[in-house]
């Protein structure tokens, strides 16, 4: 009977440990899709996509916190992502463009060197302590039925929402959106037929850093940040490659899958499992299913 | 005899027929062409045989012995080689290193006797090497023996694929469209190479062609696709004279 | 420019076409074995070093350069080398036994991860290699009694024959063990790239379809690369273990994976020689960056306050050969000679890179 008495709060323990699993599996959906928003349109796999989150909530701080810009949050946040667009598009830009036409692999190399750079530009301007974002909702909480759920959580999860709709609505909907999924599927016809490719591929990326500094703001609202927060990249990749590369929900769903997956292992698997358990999954999807949960992707034709 | 027997073979990309119930048999020491206009599935079929595609019903046997379930790479080992439409050369090694490469179901040597390049590597590099100079020969490529492939012209790419195919030592092989993008004069010495690699090497061809001036002059047996389907099958001169084949080919001309 | 006559097959099957190149590179040997009498204990250590790093470099680029495979987690089997070697050792196993199974241990684990991983393309391989990478590294620490966890592993000094070969105390005859283990390997991996083993990784990198087509078994093929890679890079670990001495996880970090990427591509992705430019690079650059310091600090300019200064300087040099050279140093170096060889002939436009739009290998 004493069982009866425990369980309800356990209940409210794991529920808890769920949501906030599901809000950060949100963040790494969000750089997930960075990735997968390049990767759709240029075939391109950008490895700074974490660098860039970084870089965006830098920005982001440094227009919102009082010791420096100190607007308005909302304000302040939006300037950031604008900002962190301009830099997406200019390192298409000036960079990425340059080597159109090389192999894969020398856009891996790159992009890993220019999260380096990133990283580097960050630590001279802001430090390496680690500087925490001012939020208006920071520390505060609701409670419902017992459950204590952070705002930041809510937040968290509502913004994520409302941004993968908007970006299903630019791709299905919009010119730039339509356009930029024919430039993915074949650039040379999409040249020939008068989609201009490569400023395609440069607003895909001014996107995908617009996006990463909404990531980075609300992964700025959980705790405190430090250049080396890009690293979470690496587990946004395996949220990336359990969705399926292509898809943009199934980054969405691979990130939250991860988010949940790594609180559980913490709590139920010996000490170490839980750093592990994002890359076991995706390692194991990787076997079973090459193309990702939610794949869409054939063959080449010979 | 028959080499290869093609039997009711389909195979479906979706709700897409691609291919779908042919059958044909080629005579060894034949030349067999397939025929038809684009899209009718002439290369699919080729996919199909050298396994680079699961069909989805039929059958395929060579010399007797069904290969319908064999990997890509065991195909190739029972002598069957092929070229590409869009020939698939290795662009960053040497027209030599090329067409060594075709040697590659005749090594003896496992990678730790590479490692160590024992006198037995040696020897058999000789025999490959030997077997190779005999189709440089063939397809007198001697001037470009040492040139990397990705600065040659169109023409000479096309002939070092054929070679490559020649120097794996088949009793099959496959050329898909062996003569498109080639001048008149170097179609006409693809016909002289396709008479000769049946008469001297006793070799059996099967062909997909779109130059009808070539398949009426080398061919055997002609089988007319389209749209995935079989159309007629005989003479070169009868297949040509079909009123369905006529009717394809006036109609994708006329779309 | 000079121009070999031939005489038989084998004066294209042998490593070097003419007497001439067997002279350079018979000098090459002897300056390099001769180097402990020539510069001090500092510079012998550097050069060291640049061995160790450019072993590692030959490991990857078996993967990189020759089957087009990237991995990202490289670092993983310098890992497993160093910590196979050093427990063995220190449960009282030689260094001449060690040191062979050391290699052998990272290549097995990594043909056998590469069972599964060579089926995927490009992008979800270097994606998995750096998964594989994590787990390695975590792996590492929850292996306490083995690995010594977060608090590190001695590498013993090595003794073959009662001859001591410790890094400290007898750093001329760890010198030539690793210019011995070099010379081995970069023999081994030339007899490997002439032989119909390098043909077909060659194959499979270039056209992976006609590969398959000519019998190559891609898999299969695939996974000896990789094992072959990983097994070099175990070797490379091994011996980057006793050259520091005492260590641990942290030696082996994910920058360390990036460097060995570096290594291959700034110095010559698909050229032996490419692993050995890169490697004097990467240990080169630190030291130019300390003497910038310092005459900076002569001037009033004190870069020794900006952290992450070295991998940034690293990052851009990496863009630029990316971008402007993707040959690489040793390609850069091709074409120099050719300029030579060919003056007053050379034209500008000799090695005009073609540009190609994007081959898709999808269909949606």
């Amino acid at each position: 009977m004493r069982a009866e008495a425990i369980s309800p709060r356990r209940g409210h323990d794991v529920i808890q440990l769920l949501i906030g699993g599901i809000a950060s599996g949100c963040i790494y959906g969000l750089v997930a899709l960075g990735f997968v928003l390049i990767y759709k349109a240029t075939e391109g796999v950008n490895f700074a996509q974490g660098d860039m989150m970084m870089l965006g909530a830098f920005i982001a701080l440094g227009c919102v916190n009082s010791g420096y810009l100190g607007l308005a949050f909302l304000p302040g946040v939006l300037l950031a992502a604008a900002v962190m667009g301009g830099i997406g598009y200019g390192i298409d830009r000036l960079v990425v463009r340059r080597i159109f036409g090389q192999p894969q692999f020398a856009l891996v190399i790159l992009t890993i060197a220019l999260g380096f750079v990133l990283r580097f530009v960050a630590g001279t301007i802001w430090g390496y302590t680690p500087l925490v974002l001012e939020t208006p909702y920071a520390g505060q909480a609701v409670r419902i039925g017992g459950v204590i759920i952070g705002v930041e959580d809510i937040i968290t999860i509502l913004v994520t929402a409302g941004l993968t709709l908007l970006l299903w609505l630019f791709f299905a909907r919009t010119r730039i959106g339509l356009a930029a999924q024919a430039a993915s599927q074949n650039q040379l016809a999409a040249y020939i037929v008068g989609i201009p490719v490569r400023r395609v591929n440069s607003l895909i990326w001014g996107l995908s850093g617009a996006v990463a500094t909404v990531a980075g703001v609300l992964y700025a609202s959980k705790g405190a940040i430090d250049p080396n927060i890009g690293l979470l990249g690496i587990k946004a990749f395996a949220a990336a490659v359990i969705g399926g590369f292509g898809s943009l929900p199934g980054a969405l769903l691979g990130g939250i899958l991860i988010g949940v997956v790594e609180p559980l292992a913490a709590r139920y698997l010996p000490g170490g499992f839980s750093q592990m358990s994002p890359y076991i999954l995706m390692l194991i999807v990787l076997v079973t299913r090459p193309a990702g949960l939610f794949s869409q992707i054939q063959a080449k034709k010979v | 005899m028959s080499l290869l027997e093609v039997e009711d073979l389909a195979v479906h990309f979706g709700g897409v027929k691609a291919v779908d119930g042919v059958s044909f048999s080629v005579r060894e020491g034949s030349v067999f062409s397939i025929i038809g206009p684009n899209g009718a599935g002439k290369s699919t079929i080729f996919n199909l045989i050298s396994r680079i595609y699961r069909p989805t019903r039929g059958s395929i046997r060579f010399d007797g012995r069904d290969i319908t379930r064999l990997a890509a790479h065991e195909v190739a080992r029972l002598g069957i080689a092929r070229t590409f439409q869009n020939i698939e050369l290795f662009d960053h090694s040497t027209v030599l290193d090329n067409l060594l490469m075709g040697r590659h179901v005749h090594r003896r040597s496992n990678f730790i006797q590479d490692i160590f390049f024992t006198p037995k590597v040696r020897r058999e590099e000789h025999i490959h090497r030997t077997r190779v100079e005999e189709v440089i020969t063939f397809l007198e490529l001697e001037a470009y023996r040492d040139k990397m492939i990705a600065g040659l012209p169109y023409g000479v790419r096309k002939v070092v694929e054929i070679g490559r195919a020649l120097a794996l030592g088949p009793r099959l092989i496959l050329l898909d469209e062996p003569a498109s993008g080639l001048s008149v004069e170097e179609s006409r010495e693809v016909a002289f190479w396709i008479e000769d690699m049946r008469r001297d090497m006793g070799l059996t061809v099967l062909m997909v062609e779109h130059d009808m001036s070539l398949v009426a002059q080398v061919s055997d047996h002609v089988l007319a696709v389209a749209e995935g389907r079989m159309l007629a099958q005989g003479s070169a001169a009868g297949v040509q004279a079909d009123p369905d084949v006529r009717a394809a080919y006036l109609g994708t001309e006329a779309a | 420019m000079r121009v070999t006559f031939k005489t038989s097959y084998d004066r294209d099957i042998d490593l070097h076409e003419s007497w001439r190149q067997r002279g350079w590179i018979a000098l090459l040997l002897a300056i390099m074995a001769a180097l402990p009498f020539l510069v001090g204990e500092y510079y012998l250590a550097e050069a060291t070093n640049t061995l160790i790093w450019a072993l590692a470099g030959m490991g990857l680029m078996v993967l990189v350069g020759h089957t087009g495979q990237v991995s990202l987690g490289h670092a993983a089997f310098l890992a497993i080398g160093a910590y196979t070697d050093a427990a063995l050792m220190n449960a009282g196993v030689p260094f001449l036994v060690s040191f062979p199974l050391a290699g052998l241990a990272a290549g097995l684990f990594g043909a056998l991860v590469a069972i599964p991983a060579v089926r995927m393309s490009g992008i979800y391989l270097a994606i998995a290699t750096l998964a594989l990478f994590v787990i390695v590294e975590e792996l590492v620490i929850i292996l306490e009694p083995v690995t010594g966890g977060i608090g590190g592993i001695q590498a013993p000094s090595i003794m073959i024959f009662g001859m001591e070969f410790d890094r400290y105390l007898a750093l001329d005859r760890f010198y030539w063990l690793c210019l011995a283990v070099v010379a081995l390997v970069t023999w081994g991996y030339a007899n490997l790239l002439r032989s119909p083993t390098g043909r077909s990784f060659l194959a499979v990198r270039d056209s992976e379809i006609s590969a398959r087509a000519l019998g190559v078994n891609v898999t299969r093929t695939r996974a000896l690369a990789f094992g072959l890679s990983s097994g070099v890079t175990g070797l490379a670990g091994a011996l980057m273990g006793h050259y520091i001495g005492f260590f641990n996880y942290e030696l082996f970090s994910i920058f360390i994976s990036i460097n060995l990427l570096l290594v291959v591509t700034i110095g010559g992705l698909g050229f032996i020689q490419g692993a050995f430019f890169g490697a004097i690079l990467i240990t080169a650059v630190p030291q130019i960056i300390s003497i910038l310091r310092d005459t900076g600090s002569n001037w009033g300019v004190d870069l020794g306050t900006i952290p992450g200064l070295d991998t940034a300087i690293f990052a851009v040099i990496l863009i630029g050969f990316i971008i402007y050279e993707p040959a690489g140093l040793y390609g850069r170096w091709l074409k120099i000679r050719a300029w030579f060889e060919l003056f007053p002939l050379a034209r500008r436009d000799m090695f005009r890179r073609q540009k190609t739009y994007l081959k898709t290998e999808r269909m949606r």
